[in-house]
């Protein structure tokens, strides 16, 4: 998911920098509060963040014959509320802009808009939608981060259509063109990720579950899922 | 770890795998190459005139160099997530201990 430095141009780079600002504002905000009121989560807070770092970094075959990686934003977007994981993926693709060549800062922005916004609202929302409907715990998990992943590269896919639509079908054919390339791919990577992040959750449910019952969007759950 | 934690284990593993086994690069075609290189050369076909017009500040010297920072990054991560599970555990087994009616376990050891 990550456009490449220079990629996006001088417009629309500063665009998706501008739409991002305020949500990382907004999450900082939102993390600093939770911490300073409850000082005990900043262990699975950690957790959160590590598990973000670990899977941005792998890079994982997939069907289409190419390469690519979770994002690991889902998980603390369970646990934390999607905004608080805004800061931790942007420190994750600033790490991976400025050392390791790979994005950009001119297309931090767009890139933050995609994996450190969009895939853990729709995390965050998938898991409350499937949370009412009174599935498992895991379910609701899984299906979140899962979601969540790949709506995470349908938006690089979108992002790269309006900046490069095609000459005769337009946005529409780039768009499925770029979806091709990495939402297809992202498939099975992203089955992968709901399954680690169940298991992280399952964890984190029997060794922090006096913790876990604490956070708001874990308590949605009544029933203990199996 | 129970049953089905060892499934859901099994189940990742097999779907990193099973590409692997599934596809065989042509002769003369790279495969497992990165998505965002797929990108960037599907963007050089739909708009062949575009150049970048930024570089990267910092380039890793080399592939190797490349991955080297990869491993740190994934090397952080797992180390702060190990640090929870061998915290936790061990929590968990004083814990036990505890309920068990007998003084959590002493170290009977001198270091």
């Amino acid at each position: 998911m990550h456009i490449m430095e220079g990629f996006l141009p001088p417009v629309h780079a500063l665009g998706w920098a501008a739409v991002s600002v305020p949500f990382l504002a907004w999450g900082l905000r939102s993390m600093g509060r939770a911490l300073e009121a409850h000082p005990e989560r900043r262990m699975l807070l950690g957790v959160a963040a590590a598990f973000a770092f670990l899977l941005s970094a792998l890079k994982l075959p997939s069907v289409t014959g190419s390469c690519s990686h979770p994002t690991g934003v889902g998980l603390g977007a369970l646990l934390f509320g999607p905004a608080a994981m805004v800061p931790v993926g942007f420190v994750v693709l600033l790490f991976q802009a400025l050392l390791l060549a790979h994005g950009g800062l001119t297309t931090l922005g767009a890139n933050v808009f995609s994996m450190a916004i969009v895939g853990p609202f729709v995390s965050y929302g998938v898991f409350r939608a499937v949370a009412a409907l009174g599935l498992s715990r895991s379910v609701a998990v899984f299906l979140a981060a899962c979601l969540g992943d790949l709506a995470t590269y349908v938006t690089t896919s979108a992002q790269l259509a309006l900046a490069f639509p095609d000459a005769v079908g337009g946005f529409a054919t780039s768009f499925l063109k770029f979806a091709g390339i990495f939402a297809l791919t992202q498939v099975p990577i992203a089955i992968s990720e709901g399954l680690l992040t169940v298991l992280v959750v399952n964890a984190m449910a029997r060794f922090n579950a006096h913790e876990l019952r604490a956070l708001p969007v874990m308590a949605l759950r009544t029933r203990e899922g199996a | 770890m129970n049953k089905r934690s060892w499934l859901l284990w099994a189940a990742i593993v097999l779907l990193t795998v099973l590409p692997l086994c599934l596809i065989s690069a042509a002769p003369g075609t790279d495969v497992f190459g990165g998505s965002d290189d797929r990108a960037q050369q599907a963007i050089g076909t739909i708009a062949p005139h575009y150049k970048p017009w930024f570089a990267p500040v910092f380039e890793p010297a080399s592939s190797e160099i490349a991955s080297l920072l990869f491993a740190l990054q994934a090397a952080i991560g797992a180390g702060v997530i190990g640090y929870w599970l061998g915290l936790s555990v061990a929590r968990e087994r004083a814990r036990k201990a505890v309920a068990n009616g007998a003084a959590p376990e002493q170290d009977q050891r001198a270091d």
